[in-house]
């Protein structure tokens, strides 16, 4: 079976660094909780994982290959939710959905079941500008939905979200690993999903500071 | 394709329903170049002189106002980090915004320079080359233009930083489109000053499209 895997990754942010020597692997079903206090690089991590940020040094492993040797595979491979929901406010909600399908190739998804599950469907028509915080993370939720990625990289998707759509979101996540999907996810508070594997990212800060260059 | 065709219409329909930003560049153009007169006086030998110059540089002006918003909506809403994670190569993605912004400012700006040129009382045999020579003129604006909006993308101060660096570059763009209309006003062949913006557009086509996804991967950094 194919892990996902990174290998003695080492990470830095302007002249700080973040984590170094960090291990991690994401078997098919799988799901691995990133956890830790701010700053201590889970965000930076999920980037590293989706392809956004190069480590400087260590290498992300999907099964044996070497991930920077086929990006376009990757990229093809990941879900990535950010800190930002990415709507536009112009867009209705359904608009929005659809075009995030036609990016990943997808133009004719499915949005009504993708807006149903996270209890959006009455918002289908209504602006991006007019959906409040909480509406906007669950439409961009509802993106994992609209085109199938393997691997869901998924950053703090709990913000804003009230006990429903947070068992909606434990729903979607139980369905997609029961398809063999994995997911990453940084939280800050407990996501309703079962036999998660964590990775607390305390244990790598340290290391020496790094000296000011100039 | 179909990756390229979802931004096309995302980009021409977010346009369409925020019309007032291709309206203003508009505006700004015609605005722009109506200054001229009050500035060099009401001569009318001279203004038909230098209307073709003062076009090309009022619609360099105006697509340059309007291209720091080109990537920078989407690097602040989130959407930037998706279209680079797309599994369709990010220069075609590319390619595909810069279209929708030479259709929603380029296209208005060429339909708006004859009025300008009836303005300056431009001889009227010149508007063929004229309009030929923006119509090959304008999407070379955008494409370079693009690789500057890709570049500041994050810098503080963007816009102004967005002018320093590319005004220089359009500079041959000026040249071959203000000398194509005035070669043909003077009795002479526009043919080769047109094929040299032709050669311009054909070289932009792409390489722009490349620095600039090189460019936005850099800013997502």
């Amino acid at each position: 079976m194919t892990l996902f895997e990174g290998r003695d990754l080492t990470c830095h942010r302007g002249l700080r660094q973040v984590f170094t020597g960090l291990d991690f692997a994401l078997p098919a079903g799988g799901v691995l909780l990133l956890t830790g206090p701010n700053g201590s690089g889970k965000s930076t991590l999920l980037r590293i994982m989706a392809g956004l940020l190069t480590p400087v040094a260590g290498a992300l492993f999907w099964g044996d290959e070497k991930v920077t040797e086929d990006p376009e595979a990757h990229r093809g491979r990941v879900h990535y939710l950010g800190h930002l929901d990415a709507v536009k406010p112009v867009l209705s909600a359904a608009e929005n959905l659809a075009f995030w399908g036609g990016l990943r190739g997808r133009p004719n998804a499915d949005v009504a079941r993708a807006l149903e599950h996270f209890g959006l469907s009455h918002l289908a028509k209504v602006p991006g500008r007019m959906l409040s915080a909480g509406q906007k993370r669950r439409l961009a939720l509802a993106r994992l939905l609209v085109s199938p990625a393997e691997l869901w990289l998924l950053d703090e998707p709990s913000v804003g979200l009230d006990d429903a759509s947070l068992d909606s979101l434990g729903a979607a996540i139980a369905r997609h690993r029961s398809d063999g999907g994995r997911v990453a996810a940084a939280t800050h508070v407990p996501l309703p999903v079962e036999d998660s594997e964590e990775l607390t990212l305390d244990d790598f800060i340290g290391g020496p500071e790094m000296e000011l260059a100039w | 394709m179909t990756t390229f065709l979802s931004i096309l219409m995302r980009d021409l329909r977010l346009a369409l329903r925020q019309l007032s930003d291709a309206t203003l560049v508009v505006l700004f153009f015609v605005l722009c170049a109506s200054m001229f007169p009050f500035a060099v006086g009401p001569e009318p030998n001279l203004l038909a002189r230098i209307a073709p110059g003062v076009i090309a540089v009022s619609a360099a002006l105006a697509s340059l106002l309007s291209l720091e918003r080109l990537f920078l909506t989407d690097y602040e809403d989130g959407n930037l980090e998706l279209l680079a994670l797309s599994p369709t190569p990010l220069e075609l993605i590319v390619l595909a915004k810069v279209v929708v912004h030479w259709c929603t400012t380029g296209l208005p700006l060429i339909a708006a320079a004859p009025l300008i040129a009836l303005l300056y009382r431009m001889d009227a045999a010149g508007m063929p080359v004229l309009l030929a020579a923006l119509t090959l003129a304008t999407p070379v604006l955008s494409f370079i233009g693009a690789i500057g909006a890709a570049l500041v993308l994050g810098a503080r101060r963007g816009g102004v930083l967005l002018s320093l660096l590319m005004l220089p570059l359009y500079v041959p763009v000026l040249i071959f489109t203000v000398s194509a209309i005035d070669a043909d006003l003077a009795g002479l062949s526009a043919r080769p000053h047109l094929l040299l913006l032709g050669a311009l557009l054909l070289g932009v086509l792409p390489l722009a499209p490349w620095a600039c996804s090189w460019a936005l991967r850099q800013a997502l950094e």
